[in-house]
């Protein structure tokens, strides 16, 4: 089955819509988080990757936005979904809400993300609105080198004696217990899985993700992340380090609108 | 006089447009082109694959199909696409070549094959970062001949 965008059900619509906003959301905070490296990585090859990476995923973004504007077709293009909206617009996860923090943040914020974004990409990879589809199985071949590039430096931090491995478990203390936001609930999710967009609901995507990434944290005698705390919390209540990276990343849209690269 | 417009002679065109980062290499060579339409005489359809899905390069791209098909006098369309994924496969025997002489290892082929060093042609090689100067390249060095090189990415 094939559907185009007009054959949605408003819900399902609705829901696609919140869907493609969330993605694009974590892809571009993410991006926009780890370019903050750029220039003061901690090796020279670490200042390549991260500016790779943040590239990367700042073109899912755009492309995801892209998407997002074709489907709504309100008059806004994807550069104004991306930096015309408040702080309190953004709908991405809440683990993509932590300052930058250091090496150990980074590594295992990424780490988190990249695991449950996999997750999240597998469940779209075979779906029936052919535009998402086909985006992701683009961003997915991508998408592999950056799980095998944060996978290493997982295992290396964690492996390590001392120092790097206790900065990582003071990192995961902090980011771990936000790390399912990225999997949580979106409304009307369920009508994705019956239009055959996503081929499961965001309880089974959590459950696939914690076995995916069990043998990891085991065999690494590293904690399992707990369940999402303060599951009731709105997507769009951010926190002041947020507040900052919005201010920074909407700098040169507020100074000239027109600006282009 | 108007030369005659048909896929041939629009993928002979489109061949003439390098890549804007790595010049060596044409739009064709990389397997960027995935159709090419002429339309009952009209107009020109051309369906365009980016290497990557946040290449920088892709409206440049674009601009440069746009044109030089311009000269056919035809209306033109450009659809940059992901209906189908480019992926390194794509790069032709040709374009691989061309890569090689310029000092980009070719990404591994359908064979798998080792990487080898683009200038002495060793397989003593060894991944320094899976990322590079621009988001298609990994940086190798090769401990042969000491040189350190950019392989185009397996994707």
């Amino acid at each position: 089955m094939t559907a185009t965008a007009q054959d949605l059900l408003p819900a399902t619509r609705n829901a696609l819509s919140l869907l493609l906003l969330a993605m694009a959301d974590d892809e571009f905070v993410i991006g926009f988080s780890d370019s903050e490296w750029t220039g003061i990585a901690p090796l020279l090859e670490e200042d390549v990757a991260m500016s790779s990476l943040a590239q990367d995923e700042l073109g899912h973004a755009q492309a995801l936005y892209r998407l997002l504007a074709e489907l709504v077709d309100d008059g806004r293009n994807a550069d104004a979904i991306a930096f015309d909206r408040p702080p309190e617009g953004y709908y991405h996860a809440r683990l993509l809400d932590h300052p930058r923090g250091d090496w150990a943040d980074t590594i295992a914020r990424r780490f988190l993300y990249d695991t449950a974004d996999s997750v999240r990409l597998e469940a779209l990879a075979e779906g029936s609105w052919p535009p998402l589809a086909d985006l992701v199985g683009k961003i997915r071949r991508e998408e592999r080198y950056h799980l095998l590039h944060v996978g290493a430096w997982f295992e290396r931090l964690a492996a390590a004696d001392g120092e790097p491995r206790r900065r990582l478990l003071d990192a995961l203390g902090r980011l771990a217990p936000d790390a399912a936001t990225v999997l949580a609930p979106l409304p009307d999710e369920l009508g994705l899985v019956l239009a055959g967009i996503a081929d499961a609901t965001s309880d089974e995507l959590e459950a696939r993700w914690e076995a995916r990434i069990r043998p990891t944290f085991e065999r690494l005698d590293l904690p399992m992340p707990p369940p999402a705390r303060d599951p009731g919390r709105s997507r769009t209540d951010h926190s002041d380090a947020f507040r900052w990276l919005h201010g920074e990343f909407t700098a040169v849209r507020r100074l000239d609108r027109e600006a282009t690269w | 006089m108007i030369a005659a417009v048909d896929e041939t002679a629009v993928r002979a065109a489109l061949a003439e447009i390098p890549d804007p980062e790595i010049p060596v290499v044409s739009v064709v060579d990389l397997g960027m082109i995935e159709a090419v339409e002429v339309d009952g005489g009209r107009a020109i359809r051309v369906e365009l694959l980016p290497t990557f899905v946040g290449c920088p390069a892709i409206d440049a791209i674009r601009a440069a199909v746009e044109t030089r098909l311009a000269a056919f006098g035809r209306p033109v369309e450009v659809d940059v696409s992901f209906r189908v994924p480019w992926t390194s496969d794509r790069i032709t025997p040709a374009g691989r070549a061309k890569l090689r002489r310029s000092g980009f290892a070719p990404p591994p082929g359908s064979d798998r094959a080792a990487v080898r060093c683009p200038y002495c042609g060793s397989d003593r090689v060894a991944l320094d970062n899976l990322f590079g100067p621009t988001q298609c390249r990994s940086l190798f060095y090769c401990r042969a001949c000491r040189q350190p090189f950019e392989q185009f990415k397996a994707i």
